[in-house]
Formats: structure tokens, sequence, C-alpha cells
């Protein structure tokens, strides 16, 4: 396992996003729409990552719960981007192998008559690789 | 008026009514979407990860393919749009990404973010007119109380899809006026339906869908139309015994008198 200083700067490099630029205001949970469900909010998310707690975000069903609707990205003051933070620190561990989150042969159960075929390949691609 | 067209995967599919109303529509409006040969599909998200390259190709090579056509890209799905442009926008301005993604795809031509990637709607305003569009309507929606129901993927990020104003947009609203309907404007029109995570947390899409149901509903809505075969799903769901939800064509075609919004039931 890489230590926290290394995890830090892969994180970057994925995300793109420099976590300095947060100015703490909280605008970014506020407008979470799955808030109520998340361990860690967006804000912390942010915060942590600039900490270097980033294994204990790893280990966390927040990860799941962000719906990439980048409400977080557009009302962000300081154009911190958190979603990217989140899609970063989900790669992190989805990209280990047999860690995926959702595997095809659970799909099936799932489905229902109307379920669009978008469902499928969205959460395939947050959940798997 | 020629368009390169790229359909995605749920309109060949779930979302056939929001292909062929499209479609219908478009004749009558005087302009021609011409079917991309061999499209894959987009892959429904576009991933924030920068070293992600090749779950990203799918999306160029449809805007290179239409770059040769030489036409403009248009397409109907929010999910197809928003990757699509955040693709496009990636070649264009990520030269790092462009040229792993050239290196990968051998074209004979690099592909440097050339096409124009425009959706339905947006065609609808820049390219035929809300004037034309009102001229060529047969059966007004008139006094139909309605609800455009953006989702997030339609608008955000904002600076990408530069098709309206994130926050406060009024491109579905002009739409709807034109067509002689009178558009409901509430505080959850661009919110989050639940999205994908409905395949793994019914519940929470299932609030979220609500909240937006209900806040169209409060305001006096007695329809909502998408252009998101996923934002169909979770509202009509999930919000049942709210106001009827169905995609913006089919109240298109049904104003044009092309066979429109209740031709599903007829079948």
């Amino acid at each position: 396992m890489t230590n926290s200083q290394e995890l830090k700067e892969t994180l970057a490099r994925i995300s793109g996003v420099d976590v300095r630029k947060c100015m703490r205001c909280g605008k970014c949970s506020g407008t979470c729409p799955a808030y109520d469900e998340m361990e860690y909010h967006p804000h912390e998310f942010v915060y942590m990552v600039e900490k270097g707690e980033i294994e204990k975000l790893m280990a966390s069903p927040s990860l799941y719960k962000c719906l990439s609707c980048f409400a977080c990205v557009e009302r962000c003051p300081r154009g911190v981007e958190p979603a990217k933070v989140v899609e970063a620190v989900r790669l992190l561990v989805i990209r280990q192998q047999g860690c995926n989150h959702m595997t095809p042969d659970q799909i099936p159960a799932l489905l229902d008559e109307d379920l669009p075929q978008q469902a499928i390949v969205s959460a395939m691609r947050k959940y798997s690789k | 008026m020629i368009f390169s067209y790229y359909p995605g995967c749920t309109l060949k599919n779930k979302a056939a009514e929001l292909d062929r109303t499209a479609r219908l529509a478009a004749e009558r409006l005087g302009f021609t979407l011409e079917e991309l040969p061999e499209w894959q599909c987009c892959g429904g998200v576009f991933s924030s990860a920068r070293d992600e390259i090749a779950s990203k190709l799918a999306a160029v090579r449809a805007l290179a393919a239409a770059r040769d056509a030489g036409h403009d890209l248009v397409t109907l799905c929010s999910a197809c749009h928003n990757v699509l442009k955040q693709a496009n926008d990636a070649m264009a301005h990520d030269a790092d990404f462009a040229m792993k993604a050239n290196n990968y795809m051998q074209l004979e031509t690099p592909y440097h973010g050339e096409t124009r990637v425009l959706h339905y709607l947006e065609v609808l305003r820049d390219v035929v007119g809300w004037d034309r569009v009102a001229a060529a309507v047969t059966h007004p929606l008139a006094g139909q109380k309605v609800a455009a129901y953006y989702g997030c993927l339609l608008l955000r990020p904002g600076a990408v899809m530069a098709m309206d104003n994130p926050e406060n947009p009024v491109i579905m609203e002009d739409f709807l006026r034109a067509l002689g309907a009178d558009p409901v404007i509430y505080p959850y029109r661009n919110e989050c339906c639940g999205g994908y995570i409905t395949l793994e947390d019914p519940d929470l899409a299932a609030k979220k869908s609500r909240q937006v149901a209900d806040s169209a509903a409060g305001f006096g809505a007695q329809q909502m139309v998408t252009a998101c075969p996923l934002c169909l799903y979770n509202i009509h769901k999930n919000a049942a015994d709210g106001p009827e939800i169905c995609y913006f064509t089919e109240l298109l075609a049904q104003a044009l008198g092309v066979g429109g919004k209740g031709a599903r039931d007829d079948q």
C-alpha cells in the first residue's frame, strides 16, 4: 500500500483538482442531493484529501452515493470541483483488482421492464473497472 | 439542412419514442437527422478522471465521424449530449488527452474537437428558431401547464455544455411557449432525479424523484417534459401519481400534428 503522500499525489493527478483552493464555505454539501445518505460529505472529501486522510475516504460507502450530478461543481464559488475528488477517490478503490463495486452478474436481478439502458451503462462506468 | 445524428443506446430501445418523435418533427421543420453509421454507446457518463482514456474513445469516434461527414452532430439524450460535449471539449483543450486518444484511434486525420455538438433543443432555438417552430404548430398546447425538467446532464458543467444558463435556464420554457403551452417555473427543475443510483439504492432515487415531481406539481404543473430517459424512468416510477412525464419531442410532434404523445398507447 502506498503512503498517504503518494495517494495524495495520485489523486491530484487523476482529478486535476487543487483542494487548497477551498475556502470552506460548505456550499457543495449544502447543495448535494445525496447529503443525507453520506458518512463523509462533499466538503469533507475536499478537506480530508487536503489533510491526507484519503484511506478513510476509500473505506467509506459515501463513495457510491455521489450521483455525479455536478451541482457541487457548478455552484462552488472557488471552482474546486468536489465531484471530481469523489470520483478520483472511487477510482483509487475500484482500479484495484477485485474491488469493483458492481459486477455484470448482479445486473439481471436489478432490471425491470422499463429500466433504460443508460442506467446500466452509467452504473457500470461508475462502479466497476 | 442535414445534421449527423447520434441516437445512443437507449433511443434504440427503451426511449424509442424520443427517437421516433424527434425524427418526425425534424422532417416537418425542414431538417434531416442522418444517423452516424456504426456508432457505439457513449458510456452514459463522462469520467472526470483526466487519466481515463479508453472509456472516452467511443465518443471521440462519433465526433470524428461527424467531422468527416462535414456536419454538426446532433443528440437528444441528455447523457449522450453531456458525454459528447465533454469529450469534444477534452479533445480541443486537453493536449495530453487528445494526443493519447489520437494515438489509440489512428485516424487518417487526427481529431482535435472540430465538430460542433448540438442538442436537438439547440437546433430548434439556433437553427430553426422559435418563431418558425411556433409558425409550424398546427395543434397548439394552449392552456396546458407544462413543467420543463432539465435535470443535471443537460446543463452541467455549464462552461462545457454552453447551451443555457445552468442555474436559470430558459431554453425548454421558450420551447414550450413556442408550442403554445404555459411553462411552469419551479425550484427543482435543474436538480437531480437520482440518476443511476436507482439500480443500487432505489430508495434514494425515489426520494430525489419525488422532490422534483412534488415541486413541479406544487407550482401547478399538469405535465412534465424531459430530454433524459433516466429522468423519465425515475420520475415515472417514483411519482406516478404526480404530473405525467414525457419526452419534449412527444409534445413537439403532437403540436406539429405528426403523431406525438399518446401514440405509444395506440400501438
